[in-house]
């Protein structure tokens, strides 16, 4: 129950960060996306429930914050928590290099997953905007992102191998 | 034999409890997604004082203290960072320049941020106080707390709502031109759609020769003019305003003469009907930190 708390915490932080701060944030035509980056790191620590749970509390706080229409972001990234948590569940979680996977794997899924999602509900979906002019650099932002924000997520949620280590040298 | 059985009892109850864990994990998944496409369903469906537009207003209030707070953390920061922009240009310029920027770190220590803030705001004032500005609007000045975090909707929210007077269709100026509209209001905070939105468009004139069209969207942050007849006179140049038309009961959304953008090029063909006119808006959508919205006198509290 405790990382429950400290996930929604982090992941609270994480979506102001990301409508007040980041959002704003522009190089090269492209646009870090902290919030993403937070949901992955959970999601590969936690597993998909938690994965699938922060992203749908992450989505519900970004479609508050900027008077969006509720429940699309929260699809999206519901979605991507569930899949990188089943991914960190089965194989990715010791491996060093999965948060940077699953990073660019995620942003460049969550790109079309928003685009055709905005498609279907008729908003303006700029394809050639979303894909070419500035994917890209997001995903090279959001890989920039991922070190510190997965260490830092490691320090809040410690995976569940060392913080058995850690109860059982105490206890 | 017992050792066996040992065996296969716990082979049993960890094959129970993984499938138990297989059915938590797909039913969480599940609810989240019916309850994520229950939620896009009837936010579609009812009008703008339903439940959820209310119980998003209320979230909305809730998380502005927030959006504020960690715009202000992060100020300072946004200015280093501005800073250390300028100063790897100056870098490859002569010693007046490193001479200028020594100037500009001395001001950053001071505070850069206040500064910055105080010549928005003291522009904006003086914008109230010119003839530009339309009489029979009062101005509400409020704060940019938030920006869309996709390339999906060119859209803002602001520090300011319902209970300052603003309604739905509200013009939002700066000093330097038009803004957008207001798209969406909460009690305390509102959104505004973007003179760069795909969904915006602008009857405009220019104030030169009095050509009449349409702007809107254009290529990467400029504005085209439509509906621009091949005998009226556009020149690279002159600078289109709002034209803020009036047709019986119906009128146009802005007022007259908010400036719009400078005219960047002009071309024609035989074969289409209009000129093809691009212009750049005087507005910098993404330095935005604080704006007016016009909210008609007639309608103040």
């Amino acid at each position: 129950m405790i990382d429950w708390l400290k996930a929604a915490v982090l992941v609270f932080v994480a979506a102001i960060l990301q409508v007040s701060v980041f959002s704003g944030v522009t190089v090269l035509h492209g646009t870090p996306d902290l919030l993403l980056v937070t949901i992955i790191c959970v999601a590969l620590l936690r597993g998909p429930v938690l994965g699938a749970a922060v992203g749908f509390w992450g989505g519900l706080l970004v479609d508050t914050a900027n008077l969006g229409t509720l429940g699309v972001t929260s699809l999206l990234l519901t979605v991507a928590g569930y899949w990188i948590g089943r991914y960190g569940e089965t194989n990715g979680r010791d491996r060093s290099h999965a948060p940077f996977v699953s990073v660019v794997v995620i942003t460049f899924l969550y790109a079309l997953g928003s685009l055709a999602f905005h498609y279907v509900l008729g908003d303006p979906a700029p394809a050639r905007e979303v894909l070419w002019s500035t994917l890209f650099q997001g995903i090279a932002l959001n890989l920039i992102l991922t070190w510190p924000v997965y260490a830092l997520a490691r320090i809040v949620l410690p995976p569940p191998g060392r913080r058995e280590r850690v109860i059982h040298a105490v206890g | 034999m017992a050792a066996i059985g040992s065996s296969a009892q716990r082979s049993s109850s960890t094959h129970s409890a993984r499938a138990h864990a297989v059915v938590r994990r797909r039913l969480v998944v599940g609810i989240l997604s019916v309850l994520s496409l229950a939620l896009v369903t009837v936010y579609f469906r009812e009008s703008d004082g339903g439940f959820l537009h209310g119980l998003q207003s209320t979230g909305a209030s809730v998380l502005r203290p927030f959006e504020v707070a960690a715009d202000r953390v992060a100020s300072p920061f946004e200015d280093a960072a501005g800073w250390f922009g300028d100063l790897l240009h100056a870098r490859s310029d002569n010693k007046k320049l490193r001479k200028e920027v020594d100037q500009l770190r001395e001001q950053a220590i001071v505070n850069l941020s206040a500064l910055r803030e105080n010549a928005q705001l003291k522009q904006l004032l003086k914008y109230l106080e010119s003839p530009r500005y339309p009489e029979d609007y009062r101005p509400v000045t409020a704060r940019v707390i938030a920006r869309a975090p996709s390339q999906f909707a060119q859209q803002i929210v602001v520090s300011a709502g319902k209970n300052n007077g603003i309604s739905k269709h509200d013009a939002v100026v700066t000093a330097e031109g038009l803004v957008g509209e207001v798209t969406k209001v909460a009690s305390n905070v509102s959104q505004v759609t973007l003179l760069t939105d795909d969904s915006s468009a602008v009857s405009a004139v220019d104030i030169a020769t009095n050509a009449s069209g349409i702007a809107q969207q254009g290529i990467s942050g400029s504005l085209t003019v439509d509906r621009v007849t091949k005998d009226q006179v556009v020149a690279r140049g002159d600078v289109l305003v709002t034209a803020g038309w009036r047709s019986g009961d119906l009128s146009s959304l802005y007022p007259r003469g908010i400036p719009l953008c400078l005219v960047t090029q002009v071309g024609q063909s035989d074969t289409d009907l209009y000129k093809q006119i691009q212009c750049d808006p005087f507005v910098d959508f993404s330095t935005l930190e604080a704006v007016i919205v016009l909210v008609k006198k007639a309608k103040a509290p």
